[in-house]
């Protein structure tokens, strides 16, 4: 069914007219212009779609855009809008991407558990992030970028 | 079609052009119809850089980013040798408009073949910078000095900057043989720079790949595919998919659904009725072995033979022989394949996830009727690569489907798609029969690759009495169905399947002999630069000798790819109830030459490592009768966080030799080094990738 969903979209207010059972990775990709999260499975196995839905990593390839209704959405284009997360900056420093197609997505993924687990142990990151797939093998970068961000936050994101 | 150099200049608008190729840009970089013209030196070149006014100075060259770093090392090469800043450096790749001809990104080609002349190119540049600037401050050019861009004299303090120097002039050079700096003096290349070109790109998800250009009036395109390879389209109702808005387009053997869309184009692709005839019953993943042996054509020599084996036959006092088994292997890169083609004005331009965009430009202008240079094709960053986007049907897809629309139009294959229509690492069997003498020599080595492919199938061990001979590969040419699904370069193409038969069947030589594995392979190595990087290796990793298995788990491979040498060991666990596979560690060593970008480097040999336990513990494509059973990462399975060794990267530097591609080295030994520490581990050796719980469990049982 066709209606209006209004959310909060990198901080401000957003609202589309759609089908309210379209998946949001495709309104933000082809309604909205954003196409930081990207397609890679459809099936919520890769993790490359990941935004964040009230502070929760969530995987926009299979979410409903009803189901953000009212909530609060951040894309990677939102995370960085104010100068560069420290997650951000960790990623850069350590060069914990090569092709950078599941950068975003892990990142986001990356933020949501900072957010949750401020000081987290490696093994914490490693079951956090298991479900974000590399196909380039960054993931011993990925690990490390996380920890140093981890320490640069002081406690917080 | 040449493209010449009044084409870029055209474009390039001012400035101080370099344009250069040098001795190693062989036919490799030349466009085929380009050889015989060679004398005519204008086009004579692979690259080319240009210094412009805003000081900036941009590289040219066909090469892709597939996550690779090739942007950062050209960067960090100009930046050297024209002594500018390292953010001054900006890289244009993969755009047949704006770059010379260049065939493709694969076979760690970049470095070798593109790395020693645009240092002289560089250098050139510098040079012809220097005399103008010393015609403009009065001073002789050897007392000038360069920072940052900047040409001072520090006799009078006067300085003028390589912007102003070529404000409103249009210079062009072809390389001469300016030396370029020694490597001694670098600063950066050779010591990695602070961040990859790519980086501010790819951390703000401002980096643009070929699914991210959106112009206004996109259509969406979704396909209707087969079930499964060899399948007929008997009939088709689209009714539905039209109720929904989508347009359907019927081409010859196209149907399409298209929409604004992507998402509703699915939908509407959903509802499409068609019916397709399946083609009889073949072969499958577990019947595919004897399958290729059956089909396989006539078996061509590898190599030079050695001896004679029927000597080595007679000397040898105990004789192995074993056969080893590779499924086919999916590349999966992230991105899957993408395109989006806009035609206006009779041009089409298309930008695609591909490796190769000069070979695609032909093909596609082809497809849709066009003249090659009415056909612009774009590769903007690449979600992976790993030889699976050589080829670029999508793009074909949708250029077809933009000139009859009329429309812009995107394909983006899903993930089903990119598992059916992947042109696989092939399905191969190794058979090797080798001999020991009583003093624990090789002197028989008697090999037959079939369905792989040739290269580095014969060994480089000292072995008197040799042969190999290879029928059938991955670059195509095999008899009609002796590959069932199609099959291409994966990331060191041949290599791998060659290097886990040779390397596991040295070990169980090694094994038979009573010898310590490291050792029985230095036994048999005169190669100066192997031996050091094993024994380099050796001492990092803390390998103490002893002859297998020892129940520790450790091994230990090697090999070649691209004059690289590559040497990998590894220590594993093995959960004997449960077939498990643990990696604890994994140490690479590798000797490309001069290592240019020593941090790039680590990043490809880590990369290769972990896509490397892939190949080696999980994957293998499910098909049988023509359809491909694994559809997404629920069945197929690569490797994730918690898979990860402890990783140690050791570059074995030989600055004296020129550069190499680190790409797809390090990968080559991962199956080996894991077969034989498993052997180590558990004492039953592997003979089949990849080597899954049950096969683990199966070779327990028969133990």
């Amino acid at each position: 069914m066709e209606r209006t969903i209004s959310f909060t979209l990198n901080g401000k207010p957003a609202s589309v007219k759609v089908d309210e059972e379209r998946m949001l990775l495709w309104v933000l990709r082809s309604d909205l212009g954003l196409t930081g999260a990207k397609f890679g499975c459809g099936e919520a196995l890769c993790g490359a779609c990941t935004v964040i839905v009230n502070k929760q990593a969530v995987r926009s390839c299979s979410t409903a855009v009803k189901d953000v209704a009212g909530k609060q959405v951040l894309t990677i284009e939102g995370l960085g809008q104010n100068g560069l997360h420290a997650i951000q900056q960790a990623f850069l420093k350590h060069h914990a991407f090569q092709c950078g197609y599941c950068t975003p997505g892990m990142i986001l993924t990356a933020y949501a558990l900072l957010l949750q687990t401020p000081k987290p142990s490696e093994e914490q990151i490693t079951r956090h992030m298991e479900d974000n797939l590399c196909r380039c093998g960054a993931h011993v970068r990925i690990v490390e970028a996380i920890q140093e961000a981890a320490g640069a936050a002081k406690g917080g994101v | 079609m040449v493209v010449n150099r009044r084409g870029f200049l055209a474009i390039a608008g001012p400035g101080l052009f370099v344009f250069f190729g040098g001795e190693r840009a062989s036919a490799y970089q030349q466009e085929p119809g380009r050889i015989p013209a060679r004398t005519a030196a204008a086009a004579d070149f692979n690259a080319y850089l240009r210094i412009g006014a805003d000081g900036r100075v941009t590289c040219f060259a066909g090469k892709v980013e597939l996550g690779q770093g090739c942007g950062t090392l050209l960067s960090e090469i100009l930046a050297e040798e024209l002594d500018v800043a390292y953010e001054q450096v900006d890289v244009v790749l993969g755009d047949t408009d704006l770059c010379p001809y260049d065939m493709g990104t694969f076979g760690s080609m970049t470095t070798p073949h593109l790395g020693p002349p645009l240092r002289a190119a560089g250098a050139e540049a510098r040079a012809v910078l220097l005399q103008m600037a010393a015609e403009q401050l009065g001073a002789p050019a050897d007392r000038l000095r360069v920072k940052a861009g900047v040409v001072t004299d520090p006799a009078s303090g006067k300085h003028v900057s390589y912007g102003q120097l070529v404000e409103g002039k249009r210079i062009e050079r072809h390389m001469e043989k300016v030396a370029p700096k020694p490597v001694k003096s670098y600063t950066l290349v050779g010591h990695s720079p602070a961040d990859r070109k790519d980086g501010q790109e790819k951390v703000t998800g401002n980096a643009k790949y070929a699914g991210d250009f959106i112009p206004p009036g996109l259509l969406h395109a979704r396909l209707v595919r087969p079930p499964a390879h060899g399948a007929t389209l008997k009939s088709v109702d689209t009714t539905a998919a039209e109720k929904l808005g989508a347009r359907i387009v019927k081409e010859g053997d196209m149907v399409a659904v298209l929409h604004e869309r992507p998402d509703l184009a699915d939908r509407a692709l959903g509802l499409v009725k068609a019916q397709f005839e399946r083609p009889q019953p073949s072969v499958d993943d577990k019947s595919i072995f004897d399958h290729l042996l059956k089909t396989a054509p006539r078996p061509q020599p590898v190599g030079r033979p050695a001896g004679d084996v029927a000597e080595g036959e007679k000397q040898a006092t105990a004789i192995v022989e074993e056969t080893y088994l590779n499924s086919y292997v999916a590349h999966a890169p992230m991105e899957t394949h993408t395109a989006m083609a806009v035609i206006e004005d009779g041009k089409a331009t298309v930008w695609v996830s591909t490796q190769a965009p000069f070979m695609l430009k032909p093909q596609l202008a082809q497809a849709i009727g066009f003249a090659p240079e009415k056909v612009r094709i774009i590769a903007p960053y690449v979600g992976g690569g790993f030889g699976g986007k050589t080829a670029g049907p999508q793009a074909v897809e949708a250029a077809r489907l933009a000139k009859v629309t009329g429309k812009p139009v995107q394909v983006m294959w899903n993930r089903e798609e990119e598992f059916f229509f992947d042109t696989f690492r092939p399905a191969a069997v190794v058979k090797i029969r080798a001999g020991l003498n009583s003093a624990g020599k090789i002197v028989l080595w008697d090999g037959s690759l079939v369905g792989g492919g040739d290269r580095e199938g014969r060994p480089f061990y000292d072995i008197p009495n040799q042969r190999t001979v290879s029928a059938g590969g991955w670059q195509g040419g095999n008899p009609p169905g002796m590959h069932p699904l199609d099959v291409g370069a994966w990331r060191a193409p041949s290599v791998n399947t060659n290097t886990f038969a040779r390397e596991s069947h040295m070990d169980v030589l090694a094994a038979k002999a009573g010898v310590d594995p490291l050792e029985f392979r230095l036994n048999h190595l005169t190669d100066a630069r192997m031996r050091r990087v094993l024994e380099t290796l050796a001492r990092q990793f803390g390998w103490k000798p002893a002859k297998g298995p020892t129940g520790r788990g450790v091994g230990v491979a090697c090999g070649m790819y691209s004059n690289a040498y590559s040497a990998t060991m590894a220590e594993v666990t093995v959960d004997k109830s449960t077939g498990h596979v643990r990696v604890k560690r994994v140490v690479s060593a590798l000797d490309v030459g001069m290592t240019l970008n020593p941090d790039g480097m680590r990043q490809q040999m880590e990369g290769s490592i972990t896509m490397g336990l892939g190949y080696a513990l999980t994957e293998e494509v499910r098909f049988k009768d023509g359809e491909v059973l694994d559809h997404n990462f629920d069945t197929y399975t690569i490797p994730r966080f918690s898979w990860l060794p402890k990783i140690e990267t050791i570059l074995v530097d030989n600055p004296e030799n020129p550069p190499l591609g680190g790409g797809e080295p390090p990968i080559i030994t991962i199956g080996a080094v894991l077969a034989n520490a498993i052997y180590d581990a558990a004492g039953v050796r592997l003979l089949q990738l990849p080597m899954t719980p049950e096969r683990i469990l199966g070779a327990l049982k028969k133990a």
